[in-house]
């Protein structure tokens, strides 16, 4: 996947500690890794932004190892449910965290251990399979999306190209490496000889800021909610000489903060690029040009170097006309091969042929730049992450069978419908809990009854006006 | 109110706890308290004490006490 050893003597990662690693020093640790481990292996990655965690990554895909990608603080419950779904050869995970799972310590470095697990090759993989990840927020759904060589590739020299990056970049992480987007940016930066700067601080300790600073960081990307924490900040207050680049995507960010920070960065002389992706497209799909900020505010932008976006109208017809809503349809080589829900889903090859329907409905303009306008899916991104209203109504109903529920609600503010009063601290909770999403994204109201065709479905119009 | 209590409330608020599980109170020491519930905390204190806090004190606020000795620069005394 990477050719580390063209860039011997750069630095690859600088971690939140200081301490450098050359891309020399990279390949040698990831080497080393991989000798442990057999081809076409599964590993489950549980992800922090640590070298460890990097250095297995960059190893499983360099070695023709296949990681599921998790994060670290996954919930156990769920956590378990994976392991028996995919029954993975081994674990990649924080030293600290090895003895609360079965199996036997190959090796250690730099924080992480290696664990071999009883099971071997039980589910065989696809040779094009890649890397797993998941949709987003996590409900319990044990599906992840599959995703091949040739999609990371592609996908990874597209972003290096509208981006233009270079060896001089020096991007810090905001986002997990197991979500698709923070994902992205490393792939891309280890593919240009950049730098990374690994934390796990927030935009909201001054560690971050601190490191930020003193590492000289060029780039960092948010979800819309990362934009409103900065703006809390007064960012735009900050003298931040190095920065070039601030990228935004996970979701649609409002308006007036889209025009706020592109009327800095124009200010500034940086970049505030917007733009638009699913895991399912490996990451990338859409982005609106640094120069094209001001101008066409509120788009996604135009199809990412080597993919083509069109919009089908309800009888799959091609739209033509400007202005015309139609469910968004992208092609190109980072379309991924489908979907795993089990471990025999492995073996799958490509089920796509190359094309995504989105799922998302937009419009473009006379120039030709696309607007989301909203979603055929059933889904709320709530701090960047998608989360699946179907299955999160599902996770309540098996953890509570005695009452009805339904969810509905718009992005950050998921409202969740229950018929037993008693219930509504302790279900905001439990969601709370199963997604790792912070609890104030979820609205527990009681209703007596949830309201219902005769069919028995839900009838969500009704909910969206309580 | 006294402005302990004030101040205790906004983590109460905030964090959906109780006022004893609020001292000692650490960043990210439990799962309400992260970046999100962080901008949560901040809204309940500038409201609690109709102040706006400044950025470098935003990210200073990483536990209990610090926040109070925070609040001394914005003329809020705790006996």
């Amino acid at each position: 996947m990477w050719n580390l050893l063209d860039f011997k003597d750069k630095t690859a990662v600088v971690t939140e500690n200081g301490e450098t690693f050359s891309y020399a020093q990279i390949d040698e640790a990831t080497r080393a890794l991989a000798s442990h481990i057999p081809s076409r292996c599964l590993v489950f990655n549980l992800c922090s932004n640590t070298i460890g965690s990097l250095i297995g990554y960059v190893a499983f895909l360099n070695h023709g190892i296949v990681p599921l990608m998790l994060d670290e603080h996954i919930d156990l419950e769920l956590l378990n449910n994976f392991l028996n779904y995919y029954r993975p050869d081994y674990l990649w995970l924080p030293s600290d965290k090895a003895e609360n799972f079965t199996g036997k310590i190959v090796c250690s470095s730099n924080g992480y251990s290696l664990l071999k697990r009883t099971d071997e090759h039980v589910y065989p993989l696809y040779e094009e399979l890649a890397l797993l990840l998941t949709t987003s927020g996590s409900t319990g759904s044990p599906k992840f999306v599959r995703q091949s060589y040739k999609n990371i590739k592609a996908n990874t020299s597209s972003i290096v190209e509208y981006l233009a990056l270079d060896s001089t970049e020096r991007a810090i992480t905001t986002l997990p490496m197991n979500y698709t987007y923070g994902l992205s940016i490393i792939n891309t930066h280890l593919a240009a000889g950049a730098t990374i700067i690994l934390t796990r601080a927030t935009l909201m300790q001054r560690e971050f800021w601190d490191l930020f600073t003193k590492q000289k960081a060029t780039s960092f990307g948010g979800v819309p909610y990362t934009y409103e924490m900065l703006d809390k900040l007064m960012f735009f207050r900050r003298k931040l000489p190095d920065l070039r680049t601030m990228t935004q995507a996970g979701g649609k960010i409002l308006p007036d903060l889209h025009q706020k920070f592109a009327e800095y960065a124009e200010r500034e002389g940086k970049k505030f690029v917007v733009m638009y992706g699913q895991a399912e497209a490996t990451a990338r799909m859409a982005y609106l040009p640094a120069d094209q900020a001001l101008a066409k505010k509120g788009s996604m932008g135009i199809a990412i170097p080597g993919g083509t976006l069109t919009l089908i109208d309800d009888k799959g017809e091609q739209i033509t006309t400007p202005d015309t809503v139609g469910e968004l349809l992208y092609k190109g080589d980072n379309v991924t091969l489908g979907y795993a829900v089990c471990g025999e889903d492995l073996i799958k090859g490509d089920e796509r042929g190359g094309i995504l329907q989105t799922g998302d409905m937009a419009k473009f303009d006379a120039d030709g730049y696309f607007y989301i306008v909203g979603r055929k899916k059933r889904f709320l991104k709530i701090f960047g992450n998608r989360v699946n209203l179907d299955e999160t109504e599902r996770l309540i109903k098996t953890h509570y069978p005695d009452f009805d529920c339904a969810c509905a609600g718009k992005d950050d503010a998921m409202k969740i419908f229950i018929t037993d009063k008693t219930k509504l601290k302790e279900v905001q909770s439990f969601v709370a809990e199963k997604t790792r999403l912070n609890f104030t994204a979820f609205h527990v109201e009681y209703l007596a009854k949830i309201p219902k065709n005769d069919a028995g479905k839900t009838l969500y119009a009704e909910l969206d006006d309580k | 109110m006294t402005n302990e209590e004030k101040y205790a409330n906004a983590f109460c608020q905030a964090f959906d706890i109780e006022p004893e599980a609020a001292k000692n109170l650490t960043f990210q020491a439990i799962d309400a308290w992260d970046s999100v519930g962080h901008m949560g905390l901040v809204a309940q204190i500038e409201e609690a004490f109709g102040i706006m806090l400044e950025p470098d004190d935003i990210v200073d606020l990483n536990s209990y006490e610090k926040g109070k000795e925070i609040l001394a620069k914005y003329n809020v005394e705790f006996a």
